[in-house]
Order: C-alpha cells, then structure tokens, then sequence
C-alpha cells in the first residue's frame, strides 16, 4: 500500500512540530525517515499511524484518506521506540493481542502466533513474560505482534535506538532481510544516518519540521541539495561557504604545484581509516580521511609539511 | 463524554453541592451573625485550643516523624520491618478505636498509673496518635533517595556529623519534613472521632472545634456550626497553601 | 602529583563512592552510642505512644476470660452494628472504586481545562473535618436542607439513615482509590495503551486488556485503604446517621455507645474487632507494597 502525506501541518503550543509536510511512499518501499531529535519524523511516523490529528492536511493509505480514521482502523502495524509491551502478558498474549480484539478462533490465533514466533526467531519463548526478554527480543516481539493483523503498513519509531551497538547491527540486518521476505510498505525512523544508509532503499531528511531531501542513499550522499543534508549524510569539512568530504581531499608527499602546502596538526588512527587534521597555508583548519597504507605511505606525522589537493568545493546557496 | 457526566454529578453530590451548602449556611445572617458566632466566648476557646494544640502536635511530628524515619531508614535491627509496618496503624485504625486504645493506657485505671482523661494533655495525645505516620512516611522515600555519596563528601571535607545534619540532610530532607507537617496540620485540626471519648468535651477545656460544632449541630444551631466550620477549613486551605508553597520553593534546587 | 593524575586517566573509572576515612575509635564509638540514643528515642516513642495501648485493648478485652466477650460479640446490637459496617462498606467502597478509576484517567490522560481545579476537589475531603462534611450532607440533603424536602415528597430519606451513611462515608474516602491509582497511570505511560489501540482494539477492550491490568495493584492498594477507612469512619457517620441503636448504628457508633453506659467489655470487644480490621488491612498493604515493589524490580 501506497502511503502519501499532504501538507501535513503540527504545532504543539508554540513548537512547529511539521510544517506543511508532504511525502510519498510506494508501495512495497523500505523507507527512512531520517533527522536530528526535534526534526518532526517521530510527530510525522504517529501521524501516518493516527495516534497524533494533523491540524491542517491529509493522509492517504492505499488510495484512501484515512485523516479522521482512528489509529485502529488504519490497518497500520506499529512498533514503539521502547516497545511498549504489554507487561502483564506473555509472548504468546503479546502477539496474540491483535487477533484476539478480534475475536479470531483460538486455533487460527495460535498457528498464526506460532508462525511469527518462528519468523521473529522466538519459537520457545511464548510463555515468557517482558521482564524476562532482553531488549532485542523484546524488539523482536514488538515487531511479531504489529505483524500478526497482517498490517498493510508497518511503521517504526527509532527501531534499534534503545539497543546496544552489536545487537543493533544484527537486527537492522535482519529487518532487511524481513522487509525482503514479506515486503510490507514500511516506514522507520531514526536519527542514525549510518542506519538509514544500510537499511532504507528511499531516505527521507527531515530537519525543523520540514522535509529537506528525499530519494536514495546514494543521491542524498552523493548529491546532496543543500548544506543540511550534506552535513547529516556524512563527514564534511567546511570552509568559508563551501562543503569538502575529507575522503575527497588527496595529500601528496611532494608538492607538484598543483596543490596548497598544509600542516599536519594531529594523526588519529582508527584502524583501516586514519584522520588526518590539517593547517592550510592560510589558517584554515581541516581534516582529511585517508587509509592505513596512504598514511604509511605519506610516513604521517605531526609537525610534517604536506601538499593538499581539494577537489571541487560544492557551494549551495 | 458519558463518563464525565457522571463523574460530574457524583462529585457534585458528594462534594461541591455540600461545600456550597455549608458557605451558603454559613453567611445566612450576614457578616455580623457570621462574626458573632465565631466571637463566642466558647467557640473562640475551642478554635484556640484547637489551633494551639494542633500548633504544638505539628511540631513534635516534625521532630520525632524524622527521627523515626531516620531511624527506619539508615539503623538496622531485629524487627524493624514490623516497626515500618505498624507506623501505619494510625491511618487504618478507625479513630474511635484511637481513642479507645489511649484511654485503656493512659485513662482511669491506667495500669501505669498516668490519667490524662478529660485534660488537655489527652488532647495532644490523641492529635499525635493520629498524625504520626504523616511526616515519617513523607520523610522516609526522600531519606531513602538522599545520596549517601553527598554526606560522605562533606565529612571527607571535614565537615563533623553536627554540621553535615545541619547543612547537607535537614536542607534536603526539609520539603518533605513540611509537605508532612502540612498534612498532619489538617488532620488536626479537623480530627474528632480519636477526641470524643478521651477529652470528655469540657467546654472551655477540653472541647477542640470539631467537637464545639458537634454540639452546635445537636443543638441544632446549624449556623453557628457551618460558621466555625467555614473557618476552621479555611484554616486548613490556607495553611496547606502555604506550607506547600513553601515546601515547593524548598525543593527547587534539591530536584 | 602529575604522575598519579596520569593514572587516574589512564585507570578505568571505578566505583563513585568516595573513601571514608577510617574514624577513630573513639569517634566509632560516639557514633555507635548516638545510632543507638536515636533507635531507642524513635522506639520508645512508638511503643509509648503507639504499641502499648493497642496492645493494652487486647488484653482489656480478654482479661476477664472468652465468655464476655463471646457474649459481647453475639449482641444483637453489636450484630446489627456490625452488619450495617459491613453494608455500608459494600456500597460506598464499589462507588468510589469506579469514580476513583474514573477520576484518575480523566486527571491523567484527559486534557480539558479546570483539571488542576477537579484534582483539588477531589482532594478536598481529606482537608475537611469528618464532623464538617456531615454537617455539609445535612444541610443538603436533611429536612431543613435544600433537597431534603423534596426527596422526602418522593419518599427518600436520606439524613438519618442508611443512604445518608453511605454518602459520608462515600465522601470521606473519596480520595484514596484515585491517588493510588493516578501515579501507577503515569508510570504505566501511553505506548501500551496506544500499541493496543494500532492493533485494532477498541476503547473498551483498550481499558480493560490493558489499562486495566496494568493499574491493578494501585487499585487494590486504594481500595483497601478506602475500606479501612469507610469501616471506621466516625465523625460524618455519627451525625448524619442520628444514632439509632440496632438501626443506624455502625460499629464504631457503638463502641462509643457502649463505652458511654459503661460496658467496657462492649466497648473494648467491638473495638478489638476493628482494630483486627485495622491489622487485616496493613498487612494487606505491606503485601501488596512487596508485590509491586518486585514487579518494578522485575
């Protein structure tokens, strides 16, 4: 199911949540949105769900304006940031929660449970309760229980945010393959640009309540349309006006005229990358991202003179 | 939409249409009768003695409500957790039992030979046995909370235990020492069922205000009764607003 | 001084707690005699004012031996005393249970104006003399009141018997339920409430698959005290109830009854029932005090 927001609008108070927001989703998309805190993807995801009104525009679901239609007749699967699960349940009851509102015949509800279980890898686990579940099992079981009433939609409110790094790698790794599987339209947020990166096929930049760029990874890296995007995707040196990648800027040994002569302030060594930050010769300060061997090669050290060739600068305006 | 009607009409019931009654009773004669009934000798020896009693029961709250909750707090013994748990007792014991249970100790025939039935030492008594879980159990959680660390910091700066109980767990421990204060104060002053039996109501000795507007409803002088009881809750407010208040501007910076 | 600051970096943070320096022994023992002056202050005080005449009543009840008593228990008008406790409480306590709950989702999750004022009349009964909100009942509902008479032409009389009892008692444990229950809402939070609401389900089924057993043991800890209190309220009851043995006469009325014609044992066997009550009751709120306590461990 297609998703579409139109000129979606929310203040609240004196905060701008969004403004005058519109966004389309295809159908069957991977999608993130992606922002600093602040930025309205949250407000936009609860929008989309019908757990918050806009107070101007529309949200259209598979053709249909679902605006004033409660959360619970969308038809959307929603997974919270902190999980929100239902403590006084098991597993089992947790995902069976949304079949059972509906008064599903109990055999068709347990097969249903079973087969998510095994989806979310949880199989053995029904007669747990939460507070014997670690947070990527609880992630997990979030995610079974929004599945179960085979949502047209799934939406997730920062998916892996309350994880630890390893298992956070191993779950946007599933969710992908997951996404493969059922290919489900789903939207998620997160404040990760790394995540986004890896997990999104469309990324959607939202900064002050406003949509700054959307389209794939690779654009948005690649092609960013202003300083925002450029800075939120990826390293950036700034100078005056103009952005530079430091994987961009070359440092040569030997001057060959067409460089400028720079000053090697500090050498960080971060395994495979090595940064390198840098005086140019008129004061400007920048740092550059070379590799292991480049940084053996050019014999980095502090103190050293080298010659810098900055690639084109991209200037927005 | 239906719930809120309903709990509309229940609160009006039970609590604003009684309130209004009672302000509405109370003014009936104007501010003169309303003055009169308040300025009569008897009513104003009980309001005195109420507040008076009620001044001084707060007080001895402050002090051994703390202590106690200090004690529960940061001593270990055999049998504390019982003690935590009787502190209670006041609050779930019905108050005319309260004061069944002071007269078989301290009344006539008192197996320790002390008879403060019918004085107003029994007053005081009855006022303390009620309000005693007030002030431990608003200053227990905050004791319980109070970093340890802050206390160590002060004596490893040299600080002797005298001055950090002065300048380091009193300021923290002062909000809830008045949020308790505040609650017993109310109690207090409108306590009546713990009074009956032990004071014996004398009036102008024994008889607290509660126990004055009782008679004036016997009497069925009901608006004198509505007018000491307009002020005695008025009391009441006003001194909960301050000391909340107070207690509020307090915890400022301790949250 | 540089070098031991280089360790300090270079070391992994330790504990936060700062080291105590070793007290003298004599400075240990004056420490040790004021811990224990304090536990033997705090102590005696409870036991002064608290453990010893409670448990002075037990002894006064029984120490002319179990036939009294037995006798005292079995009066009718200590029955029909009882049973009206028990009647009243039935009524006013699933009253206040259901508004209390009412009360403390609409404070918590409800947004409108005048809320802070709803929260201060609710509260409003605890800052009121129990003998005040009697007269207040009276001057509605008794016969001079502003409804009385008319209740009265439909035949309801509600000051100077069981309805009028029900609506004191009612008032003055109005509180509890919604006090215990309104911080567990806020701890509880909204994401259940709303992932079960995403999930199809409705208001309804909302409350009560979710909000519900979510709450309940802030419910039950507010109910208890509600009953406690309903079964010993004594100041509204004794005036709007006009005292009328072996009719209006709760258990508390009649142990004042009893103990002003002189029937101690009458007196001192009701009140033991009610403070067995009272015990009844704290032991249930350390349970349930334990329970949560794990839960939010858990």
């Amino acid at each position: 199911m297609a998703i579409e927001a139109r000129n979606v609008g929310k203040r609240f108070g004196d905060f701008v949540a969004l403004d005058d927001v519109s966004l389309t989703v295809g159908d069957g998309a991977l999608t993130a949105l992606l922002g600093p805190s602040g930025s309205g993807k949250s407000t936009l995801l609860r929008i989309i769900a019908g757990l918050e009104t806009p107070d101007t525009g529309e949200v259209v679901i598979g053709g249909e304006d679902v605006t004033s239609a409660p959360a619970r007749t969308r038809g959307v699967g929603f997974v919270f940031q902190h999980y929100a699960p239902f403590k006084h349940m098991n597993v089992h009851d947790n995902v069976a929660f949304g079949l059972s509102v509906r008064k599903r015949p109990k055999d068709e509800i347990s097969a249903r449970v079973a087969e998510l279980l095994a989806l979310v890898r949880l199989d053995g686990l029904a007669a747990r309760y939460p507070s014997q579940l670690s947070g990527g099992q609880l992630q997990r079981m979030a995610l079974a229980r929004a599945l179960a009433v085979q949502p047209q939609v799934l939406l997730l409110d920062e998916p892996f945010g309350a994880l630890d790094a390893q298992v956070r790698a191993e779950l946007r790794d599933w969710l992908r393959r997951l996404h493969e599987e059922i290919h489900v339209t789903t939207i998620f947020v997160t404040h990760d640009q790394e995540e986004a990166m890896e997990v999104a096929e469309q990324i959607v930049v939202m900064n002050h309540g406003r949509i700054e760029q959307a389209g794939a990874p690779r654009t948005l890296y690649e092609a960013p349309s202003n300083e925002f995007v450029m800075s939120f995707i990826g390293p950036v040196n700034r100078l005056g006006d103009a952005y530079v990648r430091p994987h961009d800027i070359q440092l040569l040994a030997d001057s060959d005229g067409t460089g400028t002569e720079a000053l090697v302030e500090r050498v960080v060594h971060l395994g495979f990358e090595v940064r390198v930050e840098l005086k140019l010769s008129d004061g400007r300060g920048v740092w550059a991202q070379v590799t292991r061997e480049e940084a053996q090669l050019l014999e980095l050290q502090v103190g050293q003179i080298l010659s810098v060739r900055l690639p084109p600068p991209r200037v927005f305006v | 939409m239906l719930g809120k009607g309903l709990l509309g009409i229940y609160l009006s019931v039970l609590v604003l249409l009684p309130v209004a009654a009672l302000l509405a009773k109370s003014s009936t004669g104007g501010t003169s009768s309303f003055w009169r009934a308040i300025s009569s000798p008897e009513a104003v020896a009980a309001i005195k003695l109420t507040l008076i009693a009620t001044a001084i029961v707060v007080v001895i709250n402050a002090v051994f409500g703390t202590l106690i909750a200090w004690v529960l707090v940061r001593d270990e013994f055999p049998g504390k957790s019982i003690v935590n748990a009787v502190i209670d007792l006041p609050f779930a014991l019905p108050t005319i039992v309260a004061g069944v249970v002071l007269l078989a100790l301290y009344g006539k025939g008192s197996p320790i030979g002390i008879n403060v039935a019918f004085t107003r030492v029994a007053v005081g008594l009855a006022l303390l046995f009620v309000t005693l879980p007030f002030v431990v159990r608003s200053v227990q959680p905050v004791l319980l909370e109070l970093d340890y660390s802050m206390e160590e910091a002060a004596s490893s700066l040299g600080a002797g235990s005298g001055t950090v109980l002065r300048r380091i767990v009193l300021p923290s421990l002062a909000p809830a020492i008045i949020s308790g204060v505040a609650l017993s104060f109310a109690r207090a002053v409108g306590e009546f069922g713990s009074l009956v039996l032990i004071t014996g109501n004398l009036p102008f000795k024994t008889e607290v205000g509660s126990v004055y507007i009782f008679g004036q409803i016997e009497n069925d002088n009901l608006p004198a009764a509505a007018a000491v009881s307009v002020l005695l809750l008025a009391a009441a407010l006003v001194v909960l607003g301050i000391l909340s208040f107070v207690s509020g501007r307090l915890s400022r910076h301790v949250q | 001084m540089s070098s031991s600051e280089g360790a300090v970096t270079l070391s992994p943070p330790t504990s936060g707690r700062i080291p105590r320096r070793a007290p003298a022994g004599d400075a240990l023992r004056s420490a040790r005699a004021r811990k224990l002056t304090l536990r033997a202050i705090a102590l005696g005080y409870l036991a002064l004012l608290l453990l010893t005449p409670v448990a002075m009543i037990f002894y006064r009840t029984f120490e002319h031996g179990l036939a009294p008593v037995w006798d005292a228990i079995t009066a009718p008008n200590a029955q029909s005393a009882f049973w009206l406790s028990i009647e009243i409480v039935a009524i006013a306590v699933p009253l206040n249970t259901v508004f209390g709950i009412g009360m403390a989702l609409l404070l918590e999750r409800g947004r409108f104006r005048g809320k802070g004022l709803l929260g201060l009349v609710i509260d409003l009964p605890f800052a009121i003399s129990p003998v005040v909100v009697g007269l207040a009942l009276v001057l509605v509902y008794g016969k001079t009141g502003w409804f009385g008479n008319w209740l009265g032409e439909q035949g309801f009389q509600i000051i100077f018997s069981v309805p009028g009892m029900v609506l004191a008692t009612a008032v003055v444990s109005l509180p509890f339920v919604a006090r215990e229950t309104i911080p567990v809402l806020r701890e509880l939070g909204t994401d259940a409430e709303q992932a079960a609401e995403t999930l199809g389900a409705s208001g309804w089924q909302t409350f009560w698959r979710v909000t519900l057993p979510g709450i309940r043991w802030g419910v039950v800890y507010g109910v208890v005290l509600t009953t406690a209190r309903a079964l010993g309220e004594f100041g509204a009851v004794s005036i709007v109830s006009g005292r009328i043995e072996g009719q209006t006469q709760t258990l508390p009325l009649y142990v004042q009854d009893r103990f002003e014609n002189f029937d101690s044992t009458g007196a001192y066997t009701a009140a033991v029932v009610l403070a067995l009550l009272a015990l009844a009751t704290l032991l249930v709120m350390n349970l349930l005090t334990r329970r949560t306590r794990r839960e939010t461990a858990a």
